[in-house]
């Protein structure tokens, strides 16, 4: 027996209005569609929504970065007699930070792949260790400005120095916000478990935090590998 | 059951943009741990090159933002999962504005700040150290 019965004329009226069906399923919620592009249309699902617009903030984030690293590149000679980026630079330093947040990055990937697992103590412990190598990359970068402090490089010393505090700073400012993002996020894990929102949360966290060591990547290399090396 | 019950629109494996395959938690350490290791490799390589004295010095900064640049996508494919996957477009989209605005800004900055030094008269020592640190040099009024 078909069910297949003779277009009304409303049916006819919504296909001449649109053709190809943007956004609307054919025959009522759940039936298959077969849209403009590859048969696939109607809002995705809200994780996908949710990573979007997540992804979207972090080019925010990113093009802002990119004004305090113009700022940089522009102000990098401009020293004022006082110390240079050659002088100051410990790139040893800089080689364990950089291998700290590298690391911290990598595990984070393996704390999302639990958190996708839904196990929720490989999470915990994962999130645990990104957050204790995220607390190390802070503890190494507020020495290293409290050693440039008491070598008389303040912030005010040159305009080179301006540039370099604030466009480090706002990176350590970020990893910053991130541990305390961190912290939070294990709470949740363990009062809420791995319900949608849960999950949703550390989907964007992880992206946050991959997206910080790719900040890190540009800044290491403009500021501190390209300054002690010129 | 008769030829109109074939519905043209009922592809039976039809799924949600973006959906991605289930994949196993093995798949992604394996993904993570590539991307580990490459940029292990690269961001080894941008710290020993200075040392190693294998690139013509004036040449240094280019290397160096090479290899950067190559870190970063490995890191946007291996960590982020930015593939050119159909659904992967709109990530890809969003991605080529942001960079469009951050070489807008960065390249631009430095090339409009390079050609007002290259225009700027110039000055005798003295006067550019009185410019760049005014607090080191009070201006005092002249007694006559």
């Amino acid at each position: 027996m078909s069910d297949i019965v003779p277009a009304s004329a409303e049916a006819v009226q919504r296909v001449r209005e649109d053709p190809h069906r943007l956004g609307h399923r054919a025959h009522g919620e759940g039936a298959p569609v077969m849209g403009a592009g590859h048969g696939e249309t109607g809002p995705a699902n809200s994780r996908i929504i949710v990573g979007y617009g997540f992804w979207i903030f972090l080019l925010s984030d990113i093009v802002m970065f990119s004004a305090f690293f113009a700022a940089y590149a522009v102000l990098m000679n401009a020293t004022a007699g006082g110390p240079t980026g050659r002088e100051l630079f410990e790139l040893p330093r800089v080689a364990i930070e950089t291998g700290c947040l590298l690391l911290s990055s990598f595990v984070c990937g393996l704390s999302f792949a639990a958190s996708v697992a839904k196990n929720r103590m490989w999470t915990q412990i994962f999130l645990l260790i990104t957050g204790l190598l995220g607390a190390a990359f802070l503890y190494l970068e507020i020495d290293e400005f409290i050693g440039f402090a008491a070598q008389g490089a303040t912030p005010q010393r040159s305009a080179f120095l301006s540039a370099f505090f604030s466009l480090v700073g706002l990176h350590g400012a970020h990893v910053f916000v991130g541990l305390l993002w961190l912290g939070t996020m294990m709470a949740q894990v363990q009062a809420k478990g791995f319900s949608r929102m849960v999950q949703h949360r550390l989907l964007c966290f992880n992206l946050f935090w991959h997206a910080l060591d790719i900040i890190w990547v540009a800044l290491f290399t403009v500021v501190y590998l390209m300054g002690a090396a010129t | 059951m008769s030829e109109l019950d074939y519905d043209p629109h009922d592809l039976g494996h039809d799924h949600a943009p973006g959906d991605e395959p289930a994949e196993s938690a093995g798949h992604w350490v394996m993904n993570y741990s590539i991307g580990l290791a490459l940029a292990t490799i690269l961001t080894v390589g941008s710290f020993i090159l200075p040392a190693l004295g294998l690139v013509w010095g004036p040449s240094l900064p280019v290397a160096l933002i090479v290899l950067a640049i190559a870190q970063m996508g490995v890191h946007l494919v291996f960590f982020l999962h930015i593939t050119t996957g159909p659904d992967n477009t709109n990530n890809v989209l969003a991605l080529a504005f942001g960079v469009m605005m951050v070489g807008l800004l960065v390249i631009g900055s430095i090339w409009i700040m390079a050609n007002m030094h290259h225009y700027m008269a110039p000055m005798p020592p003295e006067a550019m150290t009185h410019m760049q640190a005014p607090a080191a040099a009070p201006t005092v009024p002249p007694a006559f």
